[in-house]
């Protein structure tokens, strides 16, 4: 018997059976969401219908469709979407016969309109984020999904820049308006394991008891399985991941990666590990643009703690403006910006573009 | 007998305190309203304590109380949330009241002080839209004035330590009422608005970023000066309104839907009468509202 294989909380052990049988772990599938960032927005409704049809028949139980920056999320600063979302989100509802479709919203990109029509669409469960201090600006919008008959899910975004009783109290504030799971979301990729472990213990001990706790992940500094199962350890119940990392910067947690390490720990998922495999190969991989990598760029978000969408714009200011894309990361992780504020890469290029025209001159 | 308009500032947060502090000095200055009342309905309130100190009659029994006095304010600047603007507009105008309303409501017309300024000073309710509205609207009417604007989205960037609880509880109402302001007043066809709260410690100052979609063939230059001189008509009332980079223009591609982009970044620094400096976005909605007192009060009096 080994000990570390026990976990302390499960999905089912709250929930009761889901039409997957008992689950110890309830997984979401996000590579039609955050995989938007690295796809560029750019999903035609054939791929989504594809992708959910094949997660789905793997077993896996939510699949989020939205554009990478939550609904409303299609513009000038985060990228225009190639297909409409509600269209995506549509499409996604119709394909799906067990999987429940998931949609993100960001208070202050999208309103609660939005959220009505991605219901009337299909989306069945509503997760809103907000950066991890800011959690009073969704109370408007949990209130209206709670109201709606939505299942509610809250992202406490950039979680690595707040020690663990920061987190506990914003997941309160979620939890009090109407958040039924509050997940800990390492946007930047940057929590090293114990930290995760931290976070979520102090997370599930703040609303363990009326609501559940889950865990989002990125691999920027490769940790995207390791801070998953040491999450699920510390009690979260519902976890994210994308197959093939199919998400932004480097990725999120390999889904199918970390379903194969539940099924050597012995925790239920309800999903086939040879079927989404084989998922990953066949239809995972032909859609995406290129792999999702861990090299200098993706590498410097990890280690300067920079949100992991901002990867594809800096890329865009750094050719745009010919400074280095690294430096406009490391300067964004120094001034702090957070999710949402892609338009401060531009001013950091041309202030880079300045201070080499500067140095030029000097020398 | 008084040549000033008199006032009362309903809702003594923040915003409330600080718009006191610039309509007292408007008046010192020549200005033509009168700041006599602060309302409130908390007496531990620190506005109101501020505000008693500065001369002007400070209650916590709300604008019921107000409403009783035997002399009425002229004009009525609000500063408490849509919500309670909504409630409170009708009784307003009923008591012949003329409001200024610096809660996204839009109840009445929006006006932008360099832009719209003296179109809608006979109404009886006008509306400061927001604040991420006021610093960048008149950003997107610099560039409509040159070229058509088929689509404009802006981005603010504040504080989260100069978002207030009205703020917090009303983001849906800040995005969809900037939007429209940034359409309607902006003169962009199609408008869109985004809004971050940033915990950076020290706090940062206010920044905005503003997007235009304009025809290939738009005059670039004509957008560049026309920028250029709204910056300067905006530092007439908000000195530290800032162009932080030439305006960018990006050539048409399919990531901009075949339009040229025109990116304009500025900066509002406040001048730090009650709010700090870095809350930019507070700050350029009281300076405004003081303008916007100012010509209604001007226009009244002539």
């Amino acid at each position: 018997m080994n000990d570390l294989n026990a976990l302390t909380r499960t999905w089912s052990g709250t929930h009761g059976d889901e039409p997957w049988g008992t689950l110890d772990l309830r997984l979401t599938d996000t590579c039609l969401r955050d995989g938007s960032h690295h796809k560029r927005h750019q999903f035609t409704a054939q791929e989504v219908h594809d992708i959910v049809e094949a997660l789905d028949s793997s077993g896996i139980p939510v699949i989020e469709v939205t554009h990478g920056d939550g609904l409303g999320g299609s513009s000038f600063n985060y990228g225009f979407s190639r297909t409409p979302e509600q269209e995506l989100i549509r499409i996604a509802a119709e394909t799906a016969t067990r999987a429940k479709i998931a949609f993100l919203m960001l208070p202050g990109v999208g309103t609660k309109d939005d959220i009505r029509a991605a219901q009337d669409n299909g989306g069945q469960i509503c997760r809103i984020a907000t950066h991890c201090t800011e959690a009073d600006v969704s109370i408007q919008h949990f209130g209206l999904a709670r109201e709606l008959g939505l299942e509610t899910v809250g992202f406490l975004m950039m979680s690595h820049t707040q020690p663990p009783e920061v987190l506990a109290k914003q997941a309160r504030v979620m939890v009090d308006a109407g958040c039924q799971c509050v997940y800990v979301v390492d946007s930047a990729g940057a929590l090293i394991m114990e930290q995760t472990a931290d976070r979520v213990s102090a997370v599930v001990a703040e609303i363990g008891d009326v609501a559940d706790v889950g865990f989002h992940g990125h691999e920027n500094l490769g940790l995207g399985v390791a801070n998953t199962v040491i999450a699920a350890r510390a009690g979260a119940t519902q976890i994210d991941g994308s197959v093939r990392r199919f998400g932004a910067g480097a990725g999120n947690t390999p889904l199918e990666a970390f379903i194969g390490v539940c099924d050597k720990l012995g925790w239920t998922t309800g999903v086939d590990f040879l079927q989404i495999v084989d998922a990953s190969e066949d239809v995972i991989k032909p859609a995406m643009p290129e792999e999702c990598q861990l090299d200098r760029m993706t590498l410097m978000m990890g280690y300067a703690g920079v949100y992991s969408s901002f990867l594809k714009h800096a890329g865009n200011a750094a050719d745009r403006y010919g400074v280095s894309g690294a430096k406009i990361l490391l300067e964004a992780g120094r001034r702090k910006l957070i999710g949402g504020q892609e338009d401060q890469l531009i001013d950091i290029a041309l202030m880079l573009k300045a201070e080499a025209e500067k140095e030029a001159a000097n020398s | 007998m008084t040549s000033k308009l008199t006032a009362a500032i309903v809702g003594p947060g923040n915003i409330g305190t600080d718009l006191m502090y610039k309509l007292l000095r408007s008046a010192q200055n020549g200005g033509s309203v009168e700041p006599r009342w602060m309302i409130g309905v908390d007496p531990s309130s620190e506005g109101l304590k501020l505000a008693a100190a500065q001369g002007l009659e400070s209650t916590h029994e709300g604008v019921d109380w107000l409403l009783k006095q035997d002399q009425l304010p002229d004009l009525i600047f609000e500063a408490t949330s849509a919500y309670v603007h909504r409630e409170y507009a009708p009784r307003y105008a009923e008591a012949g009241i003329r409001a200024i309303d610096l809660t996204p409501a839009a109840v009445g017309p929006a006006v932008i002080p360099p832009v719209n300024g003296e179109q809608h000073v006979g109404a009886m309710n006008v509306n400061m839209i927001t604040c991420g509205g006021q610093a960048t609207i008149p950003m997107v009417a610099a560039v409509s004035r040159a070229a058509t604007v088929s689509y404009a989205e802006i981005v603010a960037s504040v504080s989260s330590m100069s978002a207030g609880p009205g703020t917090r509880a009303n983001i849906d109402e800040f995005t969809r009422t900037t939007a429209a302001g940034v359409e309607g007043i902006g003169g962009a066809e199609r408008g869109k608005a985004i809004i971050i709260l940033n915990p950076a410690e020290p706090p940062m100052i206010m920044r905005d970023t503003i997007f235009c979609a304009v025809p290939p063939d738009a005059d670039r230059d004509a957008i560049v000066q026309s920028v250029f001189a709204m910056e300067k008509a905006v530092q007439e009332y908000v000195p530290g309104y800032r162009l932080l980079q030439e305006p960018q223009i990006d050539e048409p591609s399919p990531a901009s839907q075949g339009q040229t982009k025109v990116s304009i970044f500025v900066e509002v620094e406040g001048a730090g009468d009650y709010l700090p400096t870095y809350a930019g976005n507070l700050d350029i909605m009281t300076a405004a509202a003081t303008q916007v007192g100012e010509n209604i009060a001007r226009s009244v009096l002539a």
